[in-house]
């Protein structure tokens, strides 16, 4: 039989595996369509807060030297009012909501705006590093992860994505509070903040000078984690840092994956690299005799 | 060139001086730099140039004069532009790139049409045309004291036929009345092979619109907010279509399959406003 790319995380079903991820390319709605024309699974927006926001002035990304960007764009979006105007009229795209805020009021608020639009899952930032008040300094809050997952989880009955990264707590902390606070799925990691100095200028690089490391620097790390929650934790969880090819894909569903999410290789590889890391996985599954992607979640775990 | 100037990684930003600066209008001015790699860029391809402490911006790469040299023409607008436009002689920016598309230069009886810093690309596209081409110039500008680059397209082509016509709005120089007016006068008159534009997005739509109309191959290149340069903060798309990425070049029959071109622009927050 011929192996299926569709995939579950908890109660999101997904056609293929590999999704947008947060903060790439995400304002336009023709683009999404492109994208999952291209092969994604899911499109997952940029976070999205109450108010418009600009983000930091250039330069916000950052090539490494290496392998791998750092970016403090800031969490520019258009608000979520003007976003859920956007996609509307969405028919066919399985689109995640990104949310990003600072008590709980804020995420109730901006999910009341999505009533009307067909929005597959939300995905609460408790994790981007290098904005104040947001992000990672609501995730290393654990009184706050757990009001803040409450109240999302008592305004709407779409699923919720707590997005988890590596702050100044143990994460694992912010995943257990966010489980037991009633969460769907998790996504793991963010970017790890990081900064870049010119040195024939001597100044940080990033107007914001602090930013957030992405690629394939970081696979290995998000790799650790997934592989962490998926031990400690029965949760479905959706693996993001550095994936690039279709054997990074196949170690985060060895490690306790359902699904992953693409950013910085799309940088690297453009767009079809969605189409490319699906065809990968699909021979790999001929190749083993495995028809779900279900079948290989968790495999490395045995270890 | 050194060895090493060939593994540089594009995006990785690289520190240049300036090393002359030459004012073109009160509000243009032209800063020329050494690297291995800009000079030698394709007609339409950019770099994200780093303004230390200030911002960065895609800016279109103009040509030198002098061999092994590039340059960035600015004109002063908001704060980055005006920080780029301030930058002295003997002063560092940092660079990376090249970034996007080139033209698809045709060969025959070719129509540019530049308005403002747009000319640059222009500029760079004049010294990629056979001795054969039968080039036509079209430089739009507001009033007199803001035409440049007349004469360097006169001296690029003086051993090509052609033809450079200057327009400006108010008449005080050249032809009176608006750019698009003259192209569409042109394009009337006589076959083209091509058709390159760069410029106001109106300038532009209408260039492209009087040319695809009549079936003349077009190709215009599209300014956005731009963040990243490499296709993923998302800043610059146009409907479906990401500036960096897919262009900046994009040519008549795509363009009048997009809805955004024209109309629409988006802002820092990427909320679309019109043109």
């Amino acid at each position: 039989m011929e192996p299926s790319l569709s995939t579950s995380i908890g109660k999101i079903e997904l056609n293929s595996p590999a999704m947008l991820a947060s903060g790439i390319l995400g304002i336009s709605l023709d683009v999404f369509n492109r994208l999952y024309r291209s092969g994604a699974g899911a499109v997952v927006s940029k976070s999205l807060s109450i108010e418009p926001w600009e983000g930091y002035p250039n330069p916000t990304i950052f090539s490494v030297n290496g392998g791998g960007w750092m970016n403090a764009v800031g969490l520019s979006n258009p608000g979520a009012s003007n976003f859920a105007k956007m996609i509307e009229h969405n028919q066919d795209v399985p689109i995640i909501v990104s949310l990003v805020g600072s008590i709980p009021e804020d995420f109730e608020m901006m999910i009341k705006e999505f009533t009307n639009c067909n929005v597959t899952a939300f995905e609460l930032n408790l994790s981007c590093p290098h904005v104040a008040k947001v992000g990672l300094e609501v995730g290393d809050d654990p009184e706050l992860v757990k009001k803040i997952v409450t109240t999302v989880k008592n305004s709407t009955s779409i699923p919720a994505i707590a997005k988890v990264g590596l702050g100044t707590t143990d994460y694992l902390n912010t995943v257990k509070i966010a489980i037991d606070s009633g969460i769907d799925a998790i996504t793991a990691i963010n970017t790890v903040r990081a900064m870049a100095i010119d040195v024939e200028t001597q100044r940080p690089i990033l107007s914001n000078k602090f930013g957030g490391l992405s690629g394939t620097p970081i696979k290995p790390i998000a790799l650790r984690c997934v592989y962490e929650i998926a031990s400690k934790y029965d949760v479905p969880i959706i693996g993001c840092g550095g994936i690039s090819t279709w054997e990074d894909a196949i170690e985060f569903f060895l490690a306790g994956a359902s699904a992953i999410q693409l950013g910085s290789a799309i940088g690297d590889n453009w767009i079809n690299v969605f189409d490319d890391i699906n065809k990968g996985v699909l021979q790999y599954m001929k190749q083993k005799n495995y028809s779900t992607i279900d079948e290989m979640v968790g495999l490395a775990k045995k270890f | 060139m050194r060895w090493w100037d060939l593994q540089r990684n594009s995006n990785h930003t690289t520190i240049v001086t300036i090393e002359k600066v030459i004012d073109e209008t009160p509000t243009v001015r032209t800063l020329v730099f050494s690297d291995s790699i800009m000079p030698n860029v394709l007609p339409g391809q950019f770099a994200m140039v780093w303004i230390p402490g200030i911002n960065e911006l895609p800016m279109s790469v103009m040509i030198s004069k002098e061999s092994g040299k590039a340059a960035f023409t600015v004109r002063k607008h908001g704060l980055a532009s005006t920080g780029l436009f301030n930058i002295k002689v003997g002063e560092k920016i940092g660079i990376r790139g090249p970034y996007g598309n080139a033209f698809d230069i045709k060969q025959g009886k070719l129509l540019l049409v530049g308005g403002g810093t747009g000319l640059v690309p222009m500029m760079r596209l004049l010294t990629h045309v056979k001795s054969t081409d039968d080039v036509t110039v079209l430089i739009g500008a507001k009033s007199k004291d803001e035409v440049f680059f007349e004469d360097l397209a006169n001296d690029l082509l003086q051993n090509n036929p052609h033809n450079v016509i200057i327009s400006t709005d108010d008449g005080s120089y050249g032809e009176k009345g608006f750019v698009t007016d003259i192209v569409e006068k042109l394009v009337n008159e006589s076959h083209f092979d091509g058709v390159y534009t760069c410029g106001p997005e109106k300038m532009m739509y209408k260039t492209v619109q009087s040319a695809h109309s009549r079936g003349i191959f077009v190709q215009a290149s599209l300014e956005r907010m731009m963040k990243c340069g490499v296709g993923i903060c998302g800043s610059c798309c146009v409907g479906e279509d990401l500036a960096c990425k897919d262009g900046t070049i994009f040519d008549g029959n795509h363009l009048s399959k997009n809805n955004e071109f024209g109309y629409f622009h988006r802002n820092k927050a990427g909320i679309l406003e019109d043109y």
